[in-house]
């Protein structure tokens, strides 16, 4: 008999199922949907009083609605109902409902945790496991406050039940990683920990996910695991294929508890009791043994099993790093999995050779795969493993095998999907960077990187190449032999281009002796590609002409005609335009000694961070190249520089070597803006930050006391009001960045409540210390806002970042903005630096929708003069109607349609949610497009919500 | 930790979907066609692993997922769970629907979607696993079932 009941179903719900299935079309579908909507909302309404079964089954209804992606918008407080019922079933849906579309909707919320507080106490099991259930799916702090610490003590109880016991070491699992601070496991330590040895394997299994989280944040305090998960290990290991009885899963004993065991495990560095370590050791031999024995069923999913707990255990003898035995077993067993007929293994196998492959024992090891290696990326059919094995190869390379390794990633590039080329030639040119033994194999690399792979070549791998050209003397004669060879190419990408004018600019006369490559037949093999290229292009190319006037006198008059054509100096492009007066008129009025000053060979670089391990990293995430590796790189690099002091950013190498002559800035000749704007805006912002904010430059004439510098510990930056600007009309983004911090917002409303998420991300390879923010209220927003904020972890891992919660309460309505202060030491000096949080009284706005004449009636109420503010305003963005719906929206307002007669206007309405009361506001917005102009109106029920909103708003459009 | 649990047919209508980390609905969607879009166009015998997810926490981030007639189950799931155990569970999952519903159908899971959740919820709990042993689990279930049968009787 089938354990589901299919024919006691609900019949209604079975019908509508039907209904949908047999709708033609898309649209019938939705119009069937949204009857049925109507209809349930109705029955939610009426005054007829619902039974439970009916309850049940539109519930029911909306999930499987919502299932179809529809937003499911009303219903919540009928679940709510239906969890109060003693009908397990309506219960049932209730809480399923509730898991699914959950809302942290407060009073919702208060609601739905007395029911759980009842189901928790009922001592009815399957009561209580809905109830976990629920807290384990919502998780919100709320939930947390009511319940984390009732919860542990009925998991660890005598008398619970062993599914609650197991529902309960998950539901304090999930409200330990939402709230950690409110699950306090002091004394419930050591009894947690020895569920490890409980008889049920349930449990264990549920136990042990719960005791992995804690012993990663509070590895001391459950450091007792250890020799307790390793006697659990090794009786399982040992025990035969039918011991465990129901689970052993296709003849392995426990598969899964085993995996969660040696994941534990790896939290921990090898046991010191040499007892325990001999006894682990033994395990992982034996796992290692039966990976040997012939398999006890040909079924996949014995295999499967089996291979689960191999790798899990190959993990934790690299994780050791000790064991040089067990680790070239694994190196072994690992290299049997590479030539496996099942592409998973070979996937797995390749991912855990990664690891292998940085282990000092194991790296020889490693490399003597390499041909398999090399064949899986040529032949593998699965992208995914393609990709694995890039990575390993990558992982592999040393100076030994440098040469062979690039050169097959260079060839495959040729052929490589499209996801992965980018990264593949990151890939590549750090390779052939880190390894260079001399520098015209390295120069070859990237030159036929541009070549076979130019679209993907990123800024950053070009300025690197030119950077080291320029840094290395030995190398420039023969980079401009291979560039000048490699323009001759009839199609060459313009990244090629861009490498060939700056080399030949700079280092063209290496190669002038030779009649092939004369001064004039390098300069029209140049200029034959200018057309073609774009205006950065163009512009670079100009700026090699100008060197080349320098180097070679005798091509003086020839490009002197090319800057005067007419092409050239009346270019519509105000950059090339200008360039091109400006160079002509230098070419003939400077003197040579002047020239030749002007346009010097550029300096070394000073030796930096390669910006290519930087990109690479920030493409694959944190984590992906470790911290180690970008040392190294760094050692590596100011070898390859003959050193040189750090310190600078990149983005100002950047924009160097894009601009490759700076020599019009130093005559002063120049007015216009850069080629690239990359670098000005950060270098200003950088100067905000470096400078210790607060410190008043105008002390001697301040008469004022110090206290009131304390008050007003810092000014914001000049731009935080632009910032905050650009949070009006959305709730998500980006808040700030400079070349060390970026600060990445989230942030929800809900009535006069708001809760934001900062994001702290460190942008370099080095730790943030110290590392604390506040958030203040500045003069009367004390008063009017309540903001609190969780602190934030005081070190911010280089590449890392860290998250901070805020909570907001809305008092009354404000004008200002909170202050968000940030203190850090990077590298020894202190960062400090002041923004606003976008927190504008918009955010607290309910949209209200009205009708036309109900709008007009509430605008004629409000017409004291000082409940309207009006500004006329000129557009500062195109006016574009589905933009300006889109900022309205994000206002928080409903926009009303079909209310203002006249239909390019818009109008909206809205309710601020305070504490203290409610201020209804309306909104008027006409735009004049052959103007450019517009008039906003405001008005609400508070003179001074008005006028706020109106200079909000006046900024956005 | 599992992030979502996605069902969805070969054409990509969703059969259960599961979150048990916050997204707001239209990103459930987003995350839905994507994942979709990613896994359908893979062979049967390719590997049943995937990266490139780019809705769901980043880099830490892979979809597992299984192909059975009609329909994929894709779990995603984050660097602390294993692989090949998580494509255990998934055929743990699936051989216990069998059980309950007696040779499981892509109908079965379309008329009988809170079952089907009721089942899940026995396997997992919160993007943690709960419960391996299939028998367990279909105990539960049973349980369940016995107790809407009394109810109903009761009714009667």
């Amino acid at each position: 008999m089938p354990a589901v009941s299919k024919g006691d179903g609900m019949r209604g719900l079975a019908v509508f199922i039907s209904d949908i299935r047999n709708c033609k079309s898309k649209e019938a579908e939705i119009k069937r949907i949204n009857k049925e909507l109507a209809n349930i909302r109705s029955k939610f309404k009426g005054d007829k009083a619902l039974d439970g079964y009916s309850k049940k089954k539109y519930v029911c209804k909306l999930l499987f609605i919502f299932l179809l992606g529809h937003d499911i918008d009303f219903g919540h407080m009928e679940a709510v109902n239906l969890l109060s019922s003693n009908k397990y079933t309506e219960k049932q849906i209730g809480y399923l409902f509730i898991s699914v579309l959950v809302n942290s909707n407060s009073e919702l919320i208060r609601l739905i945790n007395n029911a759980i507080k009842n189901d928790l106490s009922s001592r009815n099991p399957t009561f209580m496991c809905l109830a976990l259930h629920c807290i384990a799916n919502v998780g919100s702090r709320e939930m947390a406050e009511a319940f984390a610490g009732e919860i542990p003590r009925i998991l660890v109880a005598g008398d619970t039940m062993d599914s609650v016991k197991q529902s309960a070491a998950l539901c304090l699992l999930r409200l330990y990683k939402t709230s950690p601070d409110l699950v306090l496991m002091g004394e419930w330590t050591s009894r947690v920990v020895h569920l490890l040895n409980d008889q049920h394997m349930g449990v264990v299994t549920a136990a042990i996910s719960l005791i992995t989280c804690l012993s990663q944040k509070n590895p001391d305090e459950f450091k007792t695991c250890v020799s307790l998960a390793v006697s659990r290990l090794s009786r399982i290991v040992s025990s035969a294929s039918t011991d465990l009885q129901d689970y052993t899963y296709y003849f392995v004993p426990a598969p899964w508890l085993s995996c969660k065991l040696l994941r534990l495990l790896q939290c921990y560095p090898p046991p010191e009791d040499g007892a325990v370590k001999g006894r682990l050791v033994e395990c992982l031999e034996t796992i290692l043994n039966k990976a040997q024995e012939p398999p006890k069923s040909k079924k996949v999913q014995h295999s499967n099993a089996k291979n689960a707990i191999l790798f899990e255990a190959i993990s934790l003898i690299i994780h050791y790093d000790s064991e040089p035995n067990l680790l070239v077993r694994a190196c072994n067993q690992l290299g049997q999995f590479l030539q496996h007929r099942e592409t998973n293994l070979r996937y797995l196998a390749l991912e855990s050779m990664c690891t292998l492959a940085s282990s000092e024992f194991s790296h020889e090891a490693v490399k003597t795969h390499i041909e398999t290696v090399i064949n899986a990326l040529k032949t593998e059919r699965d992208v995914s493993v393609r990709q694995r094995a890039a990575d390993l190869l990558y992982a592999m390379c040393d100076r030994s095998n440098a040469k062979q390794i690039v050169a097959e990633m260079l060839s495959y590039l040729e052929t490589a999907d499209y996801s992965i080329r980018e990264e593949m030639v990151l890939k590549v040119a750090i390779l052939a960077e880190k390894y260079a033994v001399d520098y015209s194999w390295y120069v070859d690399t990237i030159l036929n990187l541009i070549r076979i792979a130019g679209d993907y070549v990123s800024e950053e791998v070009w300025y690197r190449v030119i950077q080291i050209v320029i840094n290395r003397d030995d190398v420039q004669g023969y980079a401009a032999k291979t560039v000048f060879e490699a323009l001759q190419a009839p199609a060459c990408h313009e990244n090629m281009v861009k490498v060939g004018g700056y080399i030949l600019g700079e280092f063209g006369n290496l190669i002038a002796g030779d009649p092939r490559s004369s001064p004039l037949v390098q300069f029209n093999l140049l200029h034959s590609k200018f057309h073609l290229c774009s205006v950065p292009t163009r512009a670079l190319l100009l700026s090699a002409y100008i060197k080349f006037i320098n180097l070679f006198p005798e091509t003086k008059s020839t490009i002197q005609e090319v800057l005067r054509s007419d092409s050239q100096i009346r270019n519509s492009d105000v950059e090339l335009q200008q360039r091109a007066v400006e160079y002509l008129k230098l070419s003939s009025i400077a003197s040579t000694d002047v020239l030749a000053t002007v346009l010097e060979e550029m300096p070394p670089f000073p030796e930096r961070e390669s910006s290519i391990l930087a990109k690479l990293k920030k493409k694959k995430g944190p984590g992906a190249v470790s911290v180690n590796e970008l040392e190294e790189g760094k050692r590596e690099g100011g070898e390859l520089n003959g050193g040189g002091e750090r310190g600078d950013n990149s983005a100002i190498a950047a924009s160097n070597a894009s601009t490759p002559s700076p020599s019009a800035d130093l005559l002063g000749l120049r007015t216009g803006p850069p080629v690239t704007a990359a670098a000005p805006s950060a270098g200003s912002l950088l100067v905000d930050v470096f400078s210790e904010a607060g410190v008043n430059d105008d002390g001697f004439l301040s008469s004022a006391p110090p206290s009131v510098v304390s008050e007003d510990p810092a000014t914001p930056l000049p731009e935080s009001n632009e910032l905050l600007n650009k949070f009006v009309c959305k709730n998500n983004g980006v808040l700030f960045e400079n070349q060390l911090l970026q600060i990445g917002i989230k942030s929800e409303y809900r009535q006069n409540l708001g809760r934001m998420y900062l994001f702290y991300g460190n942008k370099t390879s080095v730790q943030f210390i110290t590392f604390t923010t506040t958030v203040t209220c500045p003069g009367e927003l004390q008063s009017q806002l309540n903001v609190q904020s969780k602190p934030v972890e005081p070190l911010i891992e280089g590449g890392a970042q860290v998250q901070q919660v805020i909570n907001i309460e809305c008092l009354t309505d404000f004008s200002d903005a909170p202050l968000l202060n940030i203190k850090f030491r990077y590298g020894g000096a202190l960062q400090n630096l002041t923004l606003k949080l976008p927190v504008t009284i918009n955010k607290f706005f309910q949209p209200t929708e009205m009708a036309s004449h109900d709008f007009f009636q509430r605008w004629k109420q409000l017409s004291l003069p000082q409940q309207e503010a009006q500004k006329i305003f000129k557009a500062n963005h195109a006016m574009d109607t589905e933009v300006l719906k889109a900022k309205l929206l994000g206002l928080g307002m409903a926009l009303l349609e079909n209310v203002d007669p006249n239909p390019e206007n818009f109008v909206c309405a809205g309710v601020i949610q305070t504490k203290a009361q409610q201020v209804g506001s309306l909104l008027r917005l006409e735009p004049n497009a052959q103007a450019q102009m517009y008039r906003l109106t405001v008005r609400s029920s508070k003179d001074t919500v008005s006028k706020r909103l109106c200079e909000l708003l006046a900024e956005q459009f | 930790m599992i992030k979502a649990i996605l069902i969805f047919n070969n054409h990509g209508k969703p059969r259960l979907i599961r979150f048990y980390q916050y997204f707001a609905e239209d990103m459930q969607q987003q995350i839905i066609r994507e994942t979709f879009h990613l896994v359908s166009k893979r062979d049967d015998n390719v590997c049943n692993f995937l990266e490139g997810g780019s809705l769901i926490g980043g880099s830490d981030y892979k979809l597992i997922y299984r192909h059975y007639a009609t329909l994929y189950f894709v779990f995603c799931v984050d660097s602390s769970e294993s692989e090949l155990g998580i494509l255990d569970l998934i055929q743990v999952f699936v051989e216990t629907l069998d059980k309950c519903f007696e040779n499981v159908c892509e109908l079965d899971l379309i008329f009988h979607m809170d079952k089907v959740h009721y089942i899940l919820q026995e396997v997992v709990m919160g993007g943690m696993v709960l419960e391996t042993n299939m028998n367990e689990i279909v105990a539960q279930v049973e349980l369940q079932n016995r107790m809407e049968k009394s109810e109903v009787n009761q009714v009667i």
